[in-house]
């Protein structure tokens, strides 16, 4: 392997992990509260999936299908959790919340294994086989792909924020929810908005995962759910092109820190050594503004 | 007093155990500037909170044109033809000049009437036109005043509800912010206002009341009040 197909498939799990990122990133620049379950989302897509999958019987209609299932699907939980487990606990202390969070994932997560077992199932179905050359260095196809997503999708989300009047609600919300409230702003239903958005990046990190070959088990989301979390957090959390940034580069790490032989088994480390060095050198990470005081 | 725009009645306010209101009641006609002044910490800011639907009373109403809005919520109270100009004016720093007057518009959808108070707003601030496109934080004290009323006009309200403008700015400012205060009555508008500087509040409005520790204790005619004793030793300096 060289180094720079090394860099490419770093390339792909870092966008995977950037997607992921943007969920926690965002909901904790409008919301204000840490959403330990947004990994758990990412399962609920899966499992989503392999019903569809189940359920349709021509190929391409299934995956197509399978993939629309796990954005409804996971958007639906994603703001069910947001009204039923959070709402009641707006203005709360921030630690009730992250506790509530924790016990939402592990509310999906036992969810999913009494409804589907503990064994682990592989969705052969989505998978995207082959790769092309280029020269000597091989890309996969399933890289390609996640970053043609990735991009699409920064590139909208982007989009809709700087220009659509919901957009722009979402920063007013998120830097003052008293004034936006002022401005006529449900910042509610703002809030709601949120965790669609972030819901349906993680149905499309689920399909990427799944389509890269993980296998789908109740724990799908949660360790990719945390390094998501780290990268939020190394390119400033509520930042979005922090997480994006962030995603990239712990995608990236992992992937060079796996083909080092001496490195490979301690790759989790690694990533997570660099993020206490980042939080000592920046502590309000790559893009993150540095808090102001209120007055 | 002409007919009445908002009557407030017997306001209890709580902050947790800690009483911030008791009892008050006033009331503002169509067309009026009507001040409320007073100490730091008096309740002036938690009695416009209370009348925009930030937070709510433990007990007594608010009525905006006969309806009740006491437990109506703050971003749909907006909609009902009232604007807040906040204590420390609350712009959005982040987003630009124009952002921010169009967050005032965000309860409309009458795209031409928003077109024609967008540029009524660059007249009357050519500064918030020049700067249009800057980030509203990189805007000096001054103008970010002007852009928070600018904001609360493309609300296209009746009754604007302002929490002291003045603060922080230098005197010339001060002087043209009461100006404008002046300009939105000629506009049609109803003005609610809270200032320290009572000097200037009076000076401009036609009725006041004075608020102390959670109530009222004074009220009447702008002018009789800036020359009444009591109000001259304790809040005019004089
Ligand atoms: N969020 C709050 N929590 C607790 N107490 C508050 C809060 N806001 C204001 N207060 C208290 O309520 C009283 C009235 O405050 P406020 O309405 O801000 O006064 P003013 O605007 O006249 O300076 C003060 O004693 C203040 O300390
Ligand atoms: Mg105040």
């Amino acid at each position: 392997m060289n180094f720079l197909s090394v860099l490419i498939s770093g390339l792909g799990a870092g966008a995977t992990y950037a997607i992921i990122a943007i969920g926690y990133t965002m909901v904790y620049g409008i919301a204000k509260m840490l959403n330990f379950a947004h990994g758990d989302i990412i399962m609920v897509g899966g499992y989503a999936m392999f019903v569809t999958l189940a359920l349709v019987g021509h190929p391409v209609a299934a995956v197509a299908a399978a993939i629309l299932a796990a954005v409804l699907v996971c958007v639906l939980m994603g703001v069910s959790v947001e009204r039923f487990a959070y709402k009641p606990l707006r203005g709360a202390s921030p630690l009730a919340v992250l506790i509530t969070a924790i016990g939402v994932s592990y509310l999906l997560q036992s969810l999913a294994q009494i409804i589907f077992g503990s064994a682990s199932k592989m969705l052969s179905g989505l998978q995207i086989a082959g790769h092309v050359m280029l020269g000597t260095l091989r890309i996969n196809y399933v890289t390609l792909v996640t970053l043609a997503v990735t991009v699409v999708l920064m590139v909208a989300l982007t989009l809709f924020i700087k220009y659509s009047k919901t957009g722009r609600a979402m920063v007013a919300v998120s830097e003052d929810r008293d004034a936006a409230l002022l401005m006529g702003i449900n910042t509610n239903a703002i809030i709601a908005i949120t965790f669609a958005i972030g819901s349906a990046l993680a149905a499309i990190a689920a399909y990427l995962m799944l389509a890269k070959g993980a296998s789908l088990a109740n724990t799908l989301g949660a360790m990719p759910g945390i390094k998501a979390f780290t990268a939020a957090v190394i390119g400033g959390i509520g930042s979005l092109p922090g997480a994006v940034l962030g995603g990239i580069l712990l995608g990236v790490v992992e992937s060079l820190s796996y083909s080092i032989p001496a490195l490979a088994p301690f790759t989790d480390a690694v990533e997570f050594g660099i993020l206490i060095v980042i939080l000592l050198v920046k502590p309000a990470g790559l893009l993150g503004k540095a808090r102001r005081e209120k007055v | 007093m002409a007919e009445t725009l908002l009557k407030v009645e017997d306001l209890h306010v709580y902050y947790g155990i800690i009483q911030a209101l008791k009892g008050i009641s006033f009331e503002v006609g169509r067309g009026e500037i009507v001040s409320l002044i007073g100490a730091n910490g008096a309740g002036k800011t938690t009695t416009l909170h209370t009348v925009t639907g930030l937070i709510h009373p433990k007990q007594g109403s608010v009525v905006y044109k006969g309806e009740e809005i006491t437990r109506i919520p703050a971003h749909r109270i907006v909609s009902m033809g009232m604007a807040h100009v906040p204590e420390g004016r609350r712009i959005f720093q982040g987003l630009s000049v124009y952002d921010n007057l169009l967050l005032g518009a965000y309860s409309r959808s009458d795209k031409d009437g928003i077109k024609r108070d967008m540029e009524t707003v660059f007249e009357q601030f050519p500064r918030l036109a020049e700067r249009r496109s800057q980030l509203a934080g990189t805007l000096s004290g001054g103008e970010q005043q002007m852009l928070a009323m600018g904001r609360a006009l493309l609300a296209s309200p009746e009754l604007i509800v302002m929490d002291e403008p003045s603060m922080g700015l230098s005197p010339l400012l001060v002087g043209e912010v009461f100006e404008i205060i002046r300009s939105f009555r000629e506009a049609g508008k109803t003005v609610l206002l809270v200032e320290q500087n009572a000097k200037k509040a009076l000076s401009v409005s036609d009725r006041a009341y004075v608020l102390e520790n959670g109530a009222i204790t004074m009220s009447g005619n702008a002018a009789d009040l800036a020359a009444d004793d009591r109000v001259r030793k304790a809040y005019l300096g004089a």
